[in-house]
């Protein structure tokens, strides 16, 4: 983690964001800078953009208006959404071994360790078919600790996840963060690390929809 | 990005290694419809011997076409196209790995099977070897472009009827010039002409297509 930029550098920066889908604005002037060290809850009620915000930001989703720029160039990000993108035919260290082939590689120790700190020691050989539904999240969530990145997007990260994963998982938040990486997530579940600073996607809608012209409907 | 592209390689033909019906699928429904063939018209070699050249394509193509709609639908349903594409390296060479496997899984199987169905349609012997070359040249052409429909339909419900559509109308001029080939060399004419044709369709869409779905994957 010794490559980690300082804490407080601005990493990643949002201006004037806006989003629409089927004519519907879901947040609009969205202006934020993510720094080093930053822990970010997307919060908002369903519907309200929170995959598409990450989404936006991973490169994932087109960006219609405003502007999302690495500050850093050097900055990698990693985005693990509401899909996994696990193989169900494919045992939990095969998974691993072509998702981290993405940035680089690694070596089956590299793996067998980062899914010891997921809580799935003893797995690394099983089929992720029979999995339940928050060890395949554990899965897709090892790669956390094998790719280095610095920017951890991660979409509802605590669902299926119990009780004590979800607090194993917030140490790691916490260790990432201190270490001059940042975190932006979604959860309707609390945080409750000091750090985190909450983006309630809620401020930047419109209190009304207009259509194309700017009419108010 | 060389080993970006041997890691999808490596995924894609572990996945088909898993599960061999996948692989079995596209081989059996050639195979079917070429020995049904005779059955429903004429069983009298003359006959099969004429149309063999027409039939082995045809059935090639619908072999591919069958298979063609899974190409990116299995990565886009479960996520691995999302961490596919945010992976730092550009599309088209996400699009040439999971060709290459494509091609490697439907269309060489065909080519290796196509003498024995060349016999059961009485083709001459001499067509033999044509056929197998043309097979090599178009099927690669049949994975390539059909991959362009594939990469836009993913993520479409119900996409494969359009995949079609969009498809075959790029897929008549390999099948005119891959059968003529087969054709006119079962009556001993040459086939030079037909077999820079077919490389140039093959060069052609192994130029374009790589881009062309690759952005397709993107919107």
């Amino acid at each position: 983690m010794s490559s980690l930029p300082p804490v407080n550098s601005p990493l990643l920066s949002i201006s004037d964001l806006a989003c629409e889908r089927d004519s519907r604005v879901l947040y609009q002037s969205l202006n934020i800078t993510i720094e080093a060290g930053d822990l970010w809850h997307v919060k908002g009620r369903n519907g309200a953009g929170k995959t598409t915000f990450l989404r936006q930001l991973a490169g994932l989703h087109p960006v219609d208006e405003g502007e999302i720029s690495l500050l850093n160039n050097n900055a990698r990000v990693i985005y693990i959404g509401h899909k996994l993108g696990l193989k169900e035919q494919l045992t939990a260290d095969e998974n691993l071994t072509w998702l981290a082939g993405l940035n680089g590689s690694s070596t089956q120790q590299q793996r067998y360790i980062a899914l010891e700190r997921v809580g799935l020691r003893g797995y690394e050989e099983s089929v992720v078919a029979q999995l339940s539904a928050g060890q395949k999240r554990r899965v897709a969530l090892a790669r956390l600790h094998l790719c280095k990145a610095d920017i951890w997007l991660l979409d509802e990260p605590f669902t299926s996840i119990d009780q004590q994963g979800i607090a194993d998982e917030q140490a790691w938040l916490n260790k990432h963060t201190l270490a001059g990486g940042a975190v932006l997530m979604t959860s309707h579940q609390d945080i409750t690390l000091a750090q985190v600073k909450v983006l309630d996607l809620s401020h930047w809608a419109l209190q009304c929809s207009t259509n194309k012209h700017g009419d108010i409907i | 990005m060389i080993r970006f592209i041997l890691a999808i390689i490596r995924r894609d033909l572990l996945l088909v290694a898993r599960q061999p019906a996948e692989m079995i699928n596209p081989l059996v429904f050639f195979v079917l419809v070429v020995a049904l063939f005779p059955l429903g018209v004429s069983p009298e070699a003359s006959l099969l011997s004429q149309t063999a050249a027409g039939v082995i394509w045809v059935a090639a193509m619908l072999a591919t076409l069958l298979s063609l709609e899974l190409l990116f639908k299995l990565d886009h349903d479960d996520g691995s196209l999302e961490q596919l594409l945010l992976a730092p390296y550009p599309s088209w060479t996400l699009v040439l790995a999971k060709v290459f496997v494509h091609w490697l899984v439907s269309g060489l199987p065909l080519i290796l099977i196509s003498p024995l169905i060349a016999m059961m349609l009485f083709l001459p012997s001499e067509a033999v070897p044509t056929l197998m070359l043309s097979l090599l040249l178009g099927t690669p052409t049949l994975s390539l472009l059909g991959a362009i429909g594939a990469a836009l339909v993913t993520g479409v419900r119900g996409g494969g009827m359009l995949l079609t559509l969009l498809i075959l109308p790029l897929y008549v001029p390999v099948i005119i010039f891959g059968a003529s080939s087969v054709a006119a060399a079962s009556q001993g004419m040459p086939v030079d002409g037909y077999m820079a044709l077919l490389s140039a369709m093959f060069v052609f869409a192994l130029m374009i297509t790589p881009w062309a779905a690759g952005s397709a994957l993107k919107l």
